[in-house]
């Protein structure tokens, strides 16, 4: 009935968040009853003044970072805002304009926003000691360029921990043409994890015991009970002093898991007419969390990743690693509310919301799934295990090597694998105590399901699955190939490339302005991790030629390989990191530099 | 600060010349991602050198950066944290006097050097302190798992109190063993050792069995502590604790401990017993 901008108001609403305590934005709140019953022209007066408050556009936008206490669940704990709000305003720009957004700093201590995805002036990409100083307290800083992108995008701090305290907040940038993909109506819909204790708590907790977390580990009752892995797994996997259930690092066990800022009991709600073509804009803007989202029942056309546009392509379930986007439409036919629910991928907890047809219908919750255990794939033993493993079916491996003969028939001979062999490492990898693992045999797994969902019996989306909409406009074929491993210590908690902490002053991964470079990321971990590289995309090299999808963020899943081509056509010095915040906060991070050829 | 006023030296300094990207123009299936690595014309192994400069001092202040950079490096990774872990604070009810016992570690520092903190020790509840033992030290982790620890320990208690520098190798054996093994050169010149191993066995995510042992040895006698030569002292432990949290466990278990060879002779010969088999209960916490 109405185009998306004018549809968007419809879910834009005052009235504070039941969940918050009064700290959620008006973008984020679930209508209110007794106010849509009517949707003439009273409440959208309502509406629209809301709108202008918490939807931030136009030229000049203002952001105020502070904080507040709020209540998620049972423990008080202190979030950190944008203009009062966690999450932080929605900011909607034009493909095509120029803004500047003045970001003022009412806290203590510094600050800054890193705009997600955006390509923009290194200078104004907000990462404190790489692009710029900093915003001091009380201090006004101005970003300003040309918005030269269209699609769903997010801002973040990137100063300590403020990420995980809340100051992270959706961007959704209109095209300057028509949309490619027609639809009725659209929700944001920006998934967190909120923790009471302090990250920096968390973090010494891991350091502590690196297991901390865990709460679903092997049990002698278990193995009793017939549970997980019989007794002969459970002596290799110790052999190798390797956890099958390491899966997140911090879990469900103090973590709430939130849709726009509402946990499962607060049921963030969207609206929708039966019918429609509802476009669903999903965000992760998690600190440590990778979730698998469904709506049962419901199939999603996926239009958008980290996005960009991709040709449509349907599936029943996806999983969107920390920092990437997702859009995606669904077009519910009747008015029976339909579940939201994105479920951390360790299956410790997950959070429902609802689309629903009338304000105030709930959605039915469902019950979390077994949690899944880790296989010799993510161990980096994917180009061996070809008999002994239970692979998904319509797995295939793009690039990976033939499988070792010896190791190929039956059960692995766990004893002759080397879970650390320093021949495996390019030359520049330090091998120190932060390097527990190096991967025996990775494979490409971008075709890969994502963990947890190698047997969901219905369809999951893969890397392979995405397609651009519009093909690459570089198609030159990469003049070099980069190698860099993501490496890590799970038990001393400590994470690296190449071994090398940020703390520990590695140089810089130059690149040179214009040259195309394929970077394979060798995941020498039991974790996946989501990489982000700042002010550029790449093409994930998954076998689509020029219509490789382009993307901010790749989830190199445990133990395996991802490829990607990268023009550097921005020039300047730029982060690159992965994206589970306290990796990157133990050093797995870089600067990359592109600089004149 | 505005970025205004300081964009035009960088202009200056990076210039600005297209990209060189059109000159690839003609290029033959497979393209784009499906070309390999290398394929360019110009092929190359290694990338260009990296700068020593940094882009935003061109930009921004400096001094600003520098200070800006110092911070970023400084919490990406070269974070110091701590811990102290009681593992064992015990009550061991007896026929005759009730004995105690705790045995503890800490330690400070980042990830690969820390200052470590050990002590342990042992007594009857009414008398004096049996034996006691703090030391202090380097500890640095050697490889994925092990660490060295040097230090200096510090003896209390009965008979004459004695001085040693240390030398322990500690970590997670395959199977998640804790083994921990000491060297000690007192100030008299004694040499002595001592092996220990101990598993956690999850019954469930917080029931908890620890079967432990450990072994003693001196490679010469030192009468007056009441040590024989060879194999000193034996002990096996078995505790089963409930992890409340997991900083807070109350526990209770098993422990036999028995005084072995010339060490053994010189407690019965000084009217001790040599040793035997209690109940013990305690808490395990840690922060």
């Amino acid at each position: 009935m109405l185009d998306g901008r004018l549809n968007r108001r419809t879910m834009l609403r005052a009235g504070a968040g039941a969940a918050l305590g009064g700290v959620l934005p008006g973008w984020a709140a679930s209508p209110v009853q007794a106010m849509d019953r009517h949707g003439d022209g009273h409440g959208q007066a309502a509406n629209a003044a809301t709108a202008t408050r918490e939807v931030l556009s136009g030229a000049r936008i203002a952001l105020t970072i502070g904080q507040a206490p709020v209540r998620i669940g049972s423990q008080p704990g202190h979030a950190v805002t944008v203009n009062g709000t966690m999450p932080g305003p929605l900011i909607r720009l034009r493909e095509g304009q120029d803004v500047v957004l003045a970001v003022t700093n009412t806290l203590d201590v510094d600050t800054s926003i890193h705009w997600h995805g955006l390509l923009v002036p290194f200078q104004y990409d907000g990462v404190p000691g790489i692009s710029f100083p900093g915003i001091a307290p009380r201090q006004t800083f101005e970003y300003r360029f040309p918005v030269r992108q269209a699609g769903t995008y997010w801002y973040h701090s990137h100063s300590g921990m403020q990420e995980a305290m809340g100051l992270f907040g959706p961007i959704v940038i209109d095209p300057a043409g028509p949309e490619p993909v027609a639809f009725d109506r659209e929700h944001v819909v920006m998934l967190s994890d909120w923790s009471a204790v302090h990250p920096h708590a968390l973090l010494k907790r891991l350091k502590q015991m690196g297991g901390y977390y865990d709460r679903q580990k092997q049990t002698l009752a278990g193995l009793l009970a017939g549970r997980d892995q019989p007794l002969s797994e459970r002596l290799d996997w110790g052999r190798m002093r390797m956890d099958p259930t390491d899966i997140s690092d911090v879990t469900g066990s103090t973590y709430h898991y939130l849709v726009n800022g509402h946990d499962s009991a607060a049921n963030w709600t969207g609206l929708f007419t039966p019918g429609e073509r509802v476009r669903l804009r999903f965000v992760n803007a998690s600190a440590m969390t990778n979730f698998n989202v469904r709506l049962p029942g419901l199939a999603m056309t996926v239009i958008q990743a980290d996005g960009q546009d991709v040709e449509p392509v349907e599936t029943d379930e996806f999983q969107i690693a920390v920092a990437e986007t997702y859009d995606v439409i669904v077009t519910p036919q009747a008015a029976n509310p339909v579940a939201i629910i994105a479920e951390a991928i360790d299956r410790s907890g997950l959070c429902r919301a609802t689309l629903a047809p009338q304000p105030g219908l709930v959605a039915p919750m469902v019950p979390l799934r077994a949690r899944p255990l880790l296989t010799m794939r993510d161990m980096g033993m994917g180009g061996m295990d070809m008999a002994g493993m239970d692979m998904a079916a319509g797995t295939l491996d793009l690039s990976a090597p033939p499988p070792a003969p010896a190791a190929s028939a039956g059960h692995m001979d766990h004893g002759a694998m080397k879970m650390r062999d320093k021949s495996l490492a390019p030359p520049g990898m330090r091998l120190g105590p932060g390097v527990a693992t190096i991967s025996a045999a990775p494979v490409d797994r971008l075709a890969d399901r994502p963990t947890g969902l190698e047997d969901a019996d219905h369809r999951v989306l893969t890397y392979a699955d995405l397609r651009a909409r519009v093909p690459a406009a570089d198609r030159r074929a990469p003049g070099r190939e980069l190698e860099v491993h993501l490496t890590a210590n799970m038990e001393r908690y400590m994470w690296s490339f190449d071994g090398v902490k940020l703390s520990e002053n590695p140089a810089p991964l130059a690149f040179r302005e214009g040259e195309r470079v394929r970077v394979t990321l060798v995941n020498d971990t039991m974790m996946p991790h989501p990489i982000h590289l700042h002010g550029h995309f790449f093409e994930l090299v998954n076998g689509a030629d020029d219509k490789a999808p382009r993307k901010h963020t790749v989830n190199v899943l445990p133990g395996g390989k991802a490829s990607l081509d990268l023009t550097a056509d921005a020039r300047g010095d730029w982060a690159f990191h992965c994206h589970m915040l306290l990796h990157m906060h133990s050093g797995m991070f870089r600067v990359v530099t592109v600089r004149p050829a | 600060m505005s970025a205004r006023h300081l964009c035009a030296p960088l202009l200056l300094v990076l210039g600005a010349a297209p990209v060189g990207a059109q000159d690839m123009a003609h290029h033959h299936a497979p393209a784009g991602t499906d070309a390999a690595a290398g394929a360019a014309p110009a092929a190359e192994t290694f990338g260009p050198p990296a700068p020593a400069d940094h882009a935003a001092d061109a930009v921004w202040d400096p001094a600003a950066m520098a200070r800006a950079r110092r911070a970023l490096t400084a919490e990406a990774g070269g974070m110091t944290q701590s811990m102290l872990l009681v593992d064992q604070l015990e009550w061991q009810p007896a026929r005759g006097a009730d004995a105690y016992r705790w045995e503890a570690k800490g330690w400070w520092g980042g990830d690969i050097d820390r200052v470590a903190l050990e002590t342990r020790g042992e007594g009857e509840t009414g008398a004096p302190l049996d034996q006691g033992e703090v030391e202090v030290g380097w500890l640095h982790a050697i490889d994925p798992w092990f660490n060295v620890r040097a230090g200096v320990r510090q003896d209390f208690g009965k008979g004459p109190a004695r001085t040693h520098a240390a030398l322990t190798i500690e970590g997670l054996a395959p199977y998640w063993f804790d083994v921990e093994a000491s060297l000690f050169v007192s100030n008299k010149g004694e040499v002595s050792a001592r092996a220990e191993a101990s598993y956690d066995q999850r019954l469930t995510q917080r029931l908890i069995l620890q079967p432990r042992a450990e072994l003693n040895a001196a490679a010469s006698a030192v009468p007056a502590r009441g040590l024989g030569s060879g194999p000193t002292s034996a002990e096996l432990g078995l505790r089963l604790r409930y992890e409340i949290v997991r900083e807070f466990a109350p526990y209770a278990g098993l422990a036999w401990e028995r005084k072995l060879g010339g060490t053994a002779r010189l407690a019965r010969a000084a009217g001790e017993d040599s040793g035997g088999l209690r109940a013990v209960a305690g808490v395990r916490f840690w922060f």
